[in-house]
């Protein structure tokens, strides 16, 4: 760390994590990002917060990174896309930061879950956040879209306690649509966490018009369904929250028009994964 | 202890009172706490048991629900001129044929009676505002032969005094209406009859024969003579209603009645800021189990009786004037009843009518009264705690509090009065004194003692302001603390001239009826504004805070350069500084002499008045502005709490509770999803949350599940959400019933979780 003190910043600032983040760690060199993002010894967070009970089990410490390689045209919060939006933070001063928390997670249940962004894009960072977090006895969870898995060797999934998996879409063309990739990667590192029999919690959002097609559903949950360490599904329902973000960041937002789905839409693609004897929520 | 087992009393008939109860000291001496530890049956199973409203209870409920439209519309339904007193009304009833537990404030449900006493000039304008013109005999009574506590107090209320209540840094000074905050233990009159408790008094009046007769001395003999007439008051008023409480109950429904005339006695009487009731559902379940035993009741009938009793206590008036209403929201009376816990023996507290008096909350529908607070300890069973979890989520209408600090400081028979005052039952009262606005006083210590607001001199002698441009923070905590010194003698002073003249012209004779003898008494200040102070603290200190000054040199406003750390993320940086703001204060009050020798206490509570202390302050060098609400109680300043709920109660945590005995409370608004997607995970995450704050050294948590978009709908469309409920820094209120500037606070509140 000694040779980089000065990208140390003050403190974990960030407001709510509903906030509009953009910029705030423009100040630190190219350089400096990238071996930062060799070491691992600095992330860029966009906010983090206690007390969530939505990101993995229990309540949890929530840390948002920035830096995403997907384009999702549903994302509610695009300013995560930008690597530089976020703040820079040390490894040791997060981890102090989560410290304060250990007891307190143990009995709720909780822990640590890092979501972004795509973490995988700080794959350093995450890999030396969750050994930190094991060290003090805090249940890890990794909320990713897989693209990346490769990053991690055996070993460094085998440290993680729980993968939050996001599918997005089924059909080759459909994925690259809405995610600007295609979804090869994602599949076959949710195959790599099967064969190494670590607990996935799968999440799947649920647009009108674009995710909600059944066959599409249905190919998820049987594929869901086949690999046998998906404890658990969420169904996630589209909502506008993250509109004023496009706006205010002048990208243009393809799902303007686009309604929440209805109850019955939701308790459709519930059922359909239930059909695959999964868990869904 | 000899070796034998303890014996049963004879089997026999309901004219046996104590028939089948463990024997035990409280056979000998008056001593509640000891007759339920060996009598009372812990209940570890899940709410299966429980039962619905039955027809008899839902037809009784209707009936006054229409009276609740018809007294909303008109502010109040009737007013009583009689000044009352436990026995200046005759008999009322809401359906006399169908009532299971009776007893009326007056002769008319929801008829409002008056208790000058207090004060007089409450009384008159309360009545004006309601359209009623003051009997001339009552006027010429309390105006001409009686003198009030009220116009005690300020024939005797310092220069300085007056100069603090009218701006502001000190307001809600019980000095123009009932102190309340006292608890009578009337669980007595079920055990033991009032016969046997008029003898008990009798006696500790005789002892005092022995003691020279000094002022002190005189007071306790004509205060014991008044208890013992106001238990032969008592009698009379329960005869009235055709009942003989002279003797001690002898079944389940009689133990609910004997304890409720008990109560209706106090609020007959006494028009105190709270009326709590205490710790009374286990108690009373040693009653219900035994009539269960006998057959004599079966679920059904003991839910009912529970929930007709519930109706009683939701039915308490007072007439009180809107400027009151508006600084306290709605119409409260603190009716708060202690549930769960744990005794000194490690036993859980909690029995099936702990669940039962919670069940009223799905039987009659959410409500702020009585004001249900659960005693929580991490290791009260599983059951249980998952069951208040549940209610809360459900009704919003539960508070929580630290069952095992309040063990700790004053044993495990030990109730909650009002909102987060704790006091062993019978053995412990309180002098209230509402709160001093911490805010103003370090806008006091900038300005020499100014007022920012009227610009008036209201620190006599005058001191210099802060000089210069930038404050220093060195400078300003030096003054805060000398401007706290002042604040403090004064609050003292006010106070001991407050309850001495409460003592003397209003003072609380079957409440105190129901006390040991010579009860340890506290004074409890309070402050409001801490994380205010805490945060304008901490800019001056990490920050630059120039102040701005008007014509008159007067600093009105400040500038703030650059990122300070506040109040509510856990930080220490900042939260040493409102730790030490609460620890300073306290050492301050102690400074200062208390009537009685009452132990000085504070606690860190506003209840809804955090919205007027807000109003009365100028602004602040946090960047709070002229007029904003403070946060309630102990809570970090809205919005501020940024990381969430885990880092805010943390901070929260952290205040001592050494040095704030009457309490330190935490409101936090949570919406459902909030809690997790599932309802079963919002169950676990709930418990989860309370196992976590009250098994470190969280004190109290108001726990309110609503959404958003169902408060703002509720402002607009009042008439949708009458028994909308919601919880306000130790209180429920009803959310249609505040103000609109009280409900744009609550929502703007933070949501924790969106």
């Amino acid at each position: 760390m000694a040779e980089k003190t000065e990208l140390q910043p003050a403190s974990l600032e960030a407001k709510s994590p509903f906030d509009l983040r953009v910029d705030l760690g423009k100040d630190v060199p190219e350089t400096d990002v990238r071996s930062a993002l060799a070491s691992g010894d600095m992330g860029f967070l966009h906010s983090f917060t206690t007390g969530s009970t939505l990101d993995g089990p229990g309540v949890r410490v929530v840390a948002w990174t920035t830096g995403c390689m997907w384009r999702c045209l549903y994302c509610h919060n695009p300013d995560t896309w930008t690597m530089r939006n976020g703040i820079p933070v040390a490894v040791v001063k997060a981890t102090e930061t989560l410290r304060k928390y250990r007891y307190g997670l143990r009995i709720m249940s909780g822990g640590f879950t890092i979501s972004g962004g795509e973490p995988l894009m700080q794959d350093r960072f995450v890999v030396k956040m969750f050994r930190a977090a094991k060290e003090m006895g805090i249940h890890t969870a990794l909320d990713t879209n897989g693209y990346l898995g490769e990053r991690l060797t055996d070993d460094e999934i085998d440290g993680i306690d729980l993968v939050l998996l996001d599918i997005k879409a089924w059909d080759d063309e459909k994925h690259r649509h809405l995610t600007g990739r295609e979804p090869g990667p994602t599949r076959e590192f949710a195959k790599r966490l099967a064969a190494r029999r670590r607990p996935v919690w799968l999440r799947f959002v649920l647009v009108p018009g674009l995710t909600d097609d059944p066959a599409e559903v249905g190919q998820i949950a049987r594929f869901a369904g086949g690999l046998g360490n998906v404890e658990r599904v969420d169904v996630l329902p589209f909502h506008q929250m993250g509109r004023y973000k496009w706006e205010k960041l002048g990208i243009e937002y393809k799902l303007d028009k686009v309604e929440p789905p209805t109850a019955e839409a939701v308790e459709r693609a519930l059922a359909t994964f239930r059909a695959e004897g999964l868990k869904a929520y | 202890m000899a070796a034998t087992a303890p014996k049963k009393s004879k089997p026999g008939t309901a004219a046996d009172p104590w028939r089948d109860f463990q024997h035990g000291l409280w056979q000998r001496e008056v001593n509640v706490r000891d007759f339920i530890q060996q009598n009372y049956t812990l209940y570890e199973g899940d709410a299966t048991f429980l039962t619905p409203a039955t027809k008899r209870t839902r037809k009784i409920w209707d009936q006054l629900g229409k009276l609740f439209v018809e007294e909303r519309r008109k502010g109040v339904l009737d007013v009583s001129q009689v000044p009352s007193s436990i026995t200046a009304h005759g008999p009322g009833y809401i359906d006399r044929d169908n009532e299971l537990i009776v007893g009326l404030q007056t002769e008319a449900p929801l008829k409002r009676a008056i208790m000058p006493n207090g004060g007089f000039r409450m009384v008159q304008t309360a009545l004006k505002t309601y359209g009623y013109e003051p009997d001339p005999n009552v006027v010429e009574t309390f105006t001409k032969y009686r003198k009030t506590h009220n116009n005690a107090v300020f024939d005797a209320y310092t220069a300085d005094i007056r100069r603090c209540r009218s701006s502001h840094i000190l307001t809600g000074l019980p000095d123009a209406y009932g102190r309340g905050r006292i608890i009578g233990d009337y669980r007595r009159v079920a055990l033991y009859g009032v016969t046997r408790l008029i003898e008990h008094k009798k006696a500790e009046r005789a002892a005092l024969d022995a003691r020279m007769s000094t002022e002190d001395i005189i007071r306790d003999r004509e205060e014991l003579a008044e208890q013992i007439r106001a238990l032969q008051e008592l009698c009379e008023m329960a005869g009235k209603y055709g009942f003989d409480i002279s003797r001690p109950a002898a079944t389940a429904q009689e133990a609910v009645q004997w304890l409720y005339f008990g109560y209706l006695a106090a609020v007959k009487e006494q028009n105190g800021a709270a009326m709590s009731l205490g710790r009374v559902s286990t108690f009373l379940d040693i009653y219900f189990e035994r009539d269960l035993a006998e057959g004599r009741i079966d679920e059904s009938r003991a839910q009912e009786i529970i929930d007709d009793f519930v109706i009683k206590l939701r039915i308490v008036r007072f007439l009180r004037t809107p400027e009151y209403d508006a600084l306290f929201a709605g119409d409260p009376t603190w009716v708060t009843e202690s549930i769960g816990g744990c005794g000194e023996d490690g036993r859980p507290l909690v029995t099936k009518n702990c669940f039962r008096v919670l069940q009223t909350l799905y039987n009659l529908g959410p409500a702020p009264e009585p004001n249900l607070t659960v005693l929580y300890a991490p290791r009260l069973p599983d059951q249980f705690r998952r069951f208040v979890a549940q209610v809360a989520i459900d009704t919003s209408s539960l508070q929580f509090e630290n069952d095992e600090i309040i063990r700790r400081a004053w044993g495990d028979d030990s109730a909650i009065a009002c909102c987060v005052s704790p006091m062993a039952l019978g053995k412990q009262m309180q002098f209230f004194g509402a709160r001093a606005n911490l805010a103003k006083c370090l806008l006091y210590a900038i300005n020499g003692g100014r007022d920012e607001v009227s610009g008036e001199q209201v620190v006599l002698p005058a001191f210099e302001p802060v000089q210069g441009e930038v404050l220093d923070f060195d400078d300003v905590l030096a003054r805060f603390e000398r401007t706290m010194d002042w604040l403090a003698g004064v609050y003292v002073n006010a106070m001991n001239v407050i309850h001495y003249m409460h003592d003397k012209y209003a003072y609380e004779r079957i409440e105190m009826a129901l006390h040991d003898y010579a009860p340890l008494r506290t004074m409890a200040f309070g402050i409001a504004g801490l994380s205010v102070v805490a945060d304008s603290l901490s800019a001056i200190k990490h920050a630059k805070v120039r102040v701005v000054r008007d014509k008159t040199g007067l600093v009105t406003d400040y500038q703030t350069e650059g990122e300070f750390p506040v109040f509510g993320v856990n930080d220490n940086r900042v939260d040493h500084l409102a730790t030490w703001t609460v620890s300073t204060f306290m050492e301050k009050l102690r400074k200062y002499p208390t009537y009685r020798n009452a132990v000085h206490t504070q606690s860190i509570l506003t209840i809804t008045s955090n919205v007027v202390y807000g109003k009365a302050t100028g602004n602040t060098p946090d960047g709070r502005r002229q007029g904003e609400p403070f946060a309630p109680g102990a809570n970090p300043m809205h919005g501020r709490d940024r990381y969430g709920i885990h880092a805010s109660a943390y901070s929260v945590a952290k205040l001592p509770y050494r040095d704030a005995q009457d309490g330190i409370s935490l409101t936090t608004s949570l919406v459902p999803t909030g809690l997790g997607r599932v309802p079963e995970d919002r169950i676990t995450n709930l418990t989860s949350m309370l196992d976590a704050y009250f098994g470190a050294t969280g004190f109290h948590m108001n726990i309110n599940v609503m959404t958003r978009e169902t408060l703002m709908d509720a402002m607009d469309h009042p008439e949708k959400y009458p028994q909308l409920t919601i919880r306000v820094s130790g209180y429920a209120v009803n959310f249609v019933r505040l103000t609109r500037e009280q409900q744009m606070d609550v929502i703007n509140r933070t949501f924790h979780g969106v």
